[in-house]
């Protein structure tokens, strides 16, 4: 049975691949908005145009999904996070960008009614709600964090510039003494407004922007953004391309272990670790680009397949590589095993608990180590991932040390991956050139990033220019986890489990 | 551990030498960098990153600078956690509007002599975020810029080229 089956609605979109879209009316929405409580499906997106709200939703049982649209004649939708609390900021992005109302007036408990405090939006823009198409004004007060009273409670804020070479953002901590009561995160730091950057850009400067959206994840979102407009287009990619694109998402993946490992080790001050990681990221990016002529292989991952074939000496960099890796690696993990200083601050360290990462549907190794085994490359088996042998590990201990654990066994999955790729890899075309005239088609795909799945969602219209596109960051659905994670550990803690999740601002601010 | 630590004493060391310093960013600096500065300075640069708005692409190149390949103090260069620390702010990223602020208030707070390294293509003109109702585009848009480092995102060893170039000429050697 599909997911559309138990929801009622007016009717499907033909034009929407390779997943269904169906219009929803208030009866069909608040029904989907029921699954999504009961547990029965996970929101996998939540996203606004200027007169209607989309959810995405998946049965992670079938691993199907779905895409409800209700369309917002009167400017407002039923409330979505009022119920379901993982689409607050994304319902207050909603009303940041498109002026949109999520509407719950009628309930009169506090708690349930919509938050629309502002998200991306610091009143710094010079015009409200700047992809509604209309100037209308918006109530400027200062931000609001939520209180936290007691008499020995005292607040630190952090941010938006950090201590480190990080992304700025800006943290609210409440502390009793060193203890954290309450963490608030405030965002937005980093909007660039990709999304409507996208609007009317055509499909080439469309992927640059997909690129761009967060530098650590640019080939995962590359590829989401190509599988996009590949299922809207109904194209089918060469499979020497496939497999380029799968080395290059693993090459990304290792690069971003090996410098988070190194890192969360460095936050507990064993900054060997992190020199001796650091080492393999360096020579995972030097292979990356022999390879593909850039280090972080940006702009190589096109719609249509790839822009490059790989270089004649960029095989022997892969294995030379992947020989570096397994020589050194086995020793690191011996060596963080057995550091009892390391193992100290990161055993029981900042506990997601598994019903969180289940209700907000956690990605990457946030949710899987914390018991949700989610992982795009398995559960939906995208190319060339269907045709690759791989495990997907998964802890429940959710602490900072699963975390770490989780990149570690991820680290040994993606050698073999590359291994296979390299031994499965034949000569053959790279890219299918996008067909022109096939107007007002829509696309969904789900990546598989280092962080977690990434969502893109487009409409091209007829000339291959893109209508409307919406990128969603694994880190929409971790970076509230951090804030429970973080309750009841120390201050000093607090870089650690941040480093743990490593979330994205640039992914997650767009 | 005991292993690890003998081979890293065995094995030569990955550090690279040192490129030479970028001739453009020489020519960029000559017209700006004041004499009086030169000598205040040691070869010595106290570095504070601040990312305007960028997609941390700049920043994963910049945290390498720092890694045995490269490493960047060895050049008396290094990354500081306040702009009360600082004698460089390194800024990357096409300002976001809602980053404008902090960025003044990151500059006003960083002590004088201060030099301002814009890095990366976002950080010269807004890159391709260029003309978004968010973004300020351009470092020099917002606090004045006396270096460019190009590149999206510049290399390690570019942004090295660039960093030695400032080294240099503020310590008076060119």
């Amino acid at each position: 049975m599909g997911i559309l089956d138990s929801i009622p609605h007016v009717h499907a979109v033909p034009s929407h691949r390779p997943w269904p879209r169906a219009v929803v009316t208030e009866v069909g929405w608040q029904a989907a908005i029921d699954r999504l409580v009961e547990g029965g499906l996970t929101l996998l997106g939540f996203w606004g145009e200027p007169t209607a709200v989309h959810m995405a939703m998946l049965d992670g049982g079938s691993a199907e999904i779905a895409v409800v649209t209700y369309e917002c004649t009167a400017g407002a939708f039923p409330s979505v996070a009022s119920r379901h609390p993982p689409a607050l900021r994304l319902e207050r992005t909603i009303h940041d960008l498109f002026g949109l109302v999520p509407d719950g007036a009628d309930d009169l408990r506090p708690d349930l009614r919509p938050d629309l405090r502002p998200w991306l939006d610091h009143h710094a823009w010079g015009q409200s709600y700047p992809l509604s198409g209309r100037n209308a004004s918006r109530d400027v007060r200062p931000y609001q964090f939520l209180p936290a009273e007691g008499e020995a409670l005292h607040q630190v804020a952090v941010g938006p510039v950090h201590a480190g070479i990080i992304e700025p953002g800006h943290f609210r901590f409440t502390a009793n003494g060193e203890h954290v009561v309450r963490l608030e995160q405030w965002l937005g730091y980093t909007h660039k407004g990709i999304e409507q950057l996208m609007q009317g850009a055509d499909l080439e400067a469309a992927a640059k922007l997909a690129n761009r959206t967060s530098g650590d994840s640019a080939v995962a979102y590359a590829f989401a953004f190509a599988r996009a407009a590949e299922a809207a287009l109904d194209i089918q990619v060469p499979r020497r391309a496939n497999h380029l694109r799968a080395l290059m998402a693993e090459l990304e993946r290792l690069a971003n272990h090996f410098g988070d490992i190194g890192a969360i080790c460095n936050d507990a001050s064993f900054a060997l670790m992190h020199a001796q990681t650091g080492i393999l990221r360096e020579r995972t990016l030097r292979a990356a680009d022999a390879a593909f002529g850039h280090r972080l292989m940006m702009d190589v991952v096109v719609p249509g397949g790839v822009a490059r074939d790989i270089a004649a000496d960029g095989l022997m960099a892969l294995r030379t590589l992947l020989a570096e890796i397994n020589k050194v690696f086995p020793r690191l993990i011996e060596l963080y095993d057995n550091t009892a200083s390391l193992q100290d601050r990161t055993v029981t360290t900042g506990i997601v608990k598994a019903d969180y990462a289940r209700q907000f549907g956690a990605g990457g190794y946030v949710g899987r180590a914390s018991g949700r085994g989610f992982d795009a490359r398995r559960t939906l088996a995208y190319a060339p991932y269907d045709e690759l042998s791989f495990e997907v590990p998964v802890l429940d201990t959710g602490d900072v040390n699963a975390r770490v654990w989780i990149r570690i066994r991820e680290v040994e999955q993606s050698v073999g991956l590359i291994a296979q790729i390299l031994d499965l890899m034949e000569p053959g075309e790279i890219r299918t050139a996008p067909a022109a005239g096939r107007g007002g088609c829509e696309g969904l795909a789900l990546t598989e990033a280092f962080r977690g799945d990434v969502l893109a969602w487009l409409r091209l219209d007829g000339e291959l220019r893109v209508e409307r596109c919406h990128l969603r960051d694994a880190s929409w659905f971790q970076w509230p986890l951090l804030e429970t994670a973080i309750e009841g550990n120390i201050i000093a803690d607090f870089p650690l489990c941040n480093k743990s999740f490593n979330c994205s601002y640039s992914g997650a601010d767009l | 551990m005991r292993k690890t630590l003998l081979e890293s004493l065995t094995h030569g060391s990955l550090t690279e030498p040192a490129p030479a310093p970028d001739d453009s960013a020489l020519a960029e600096l000559a017209a700006k960098v004041d004499r009086a500065a030169q000598a205040r300075l040691g070869r010595s640069l106290a570095i504070r990153e601040v990312d305007a708005g960028s997609c941390n692409g700049c920043e994963l190149e910049i945290h390498a600078l720092s890694n045995a390949f490269y490493d960047v103090e060895r050049f008396g260069l290094r990354f500081v956690a306040s702009p009360r620390h600082a004698d460089v702010l390194l800024v990357t990223g096409p300002v976001t509007k809602n980053m404008r602020q902090a960025l003044e208030r990151t500059y006003n707070a960083t002590p004088d002599p201060k030099w301002v390294v814009a890095v990366g293509g976002c950080a010269i003109d807004g890159g391709i975020f260029r003309g978004s109702y968010a973004c300020v585009g351009g470092v020099s848009e917002t606090v004045p810029v006396d270096l460019h480092i190009k590149g999206c995102p510049p290399s390690p060893t570019d942004l090295l080229k660039g960093l030695l170039a400032l080294l240099e000429h503020v310590s008076g050697k060119r």
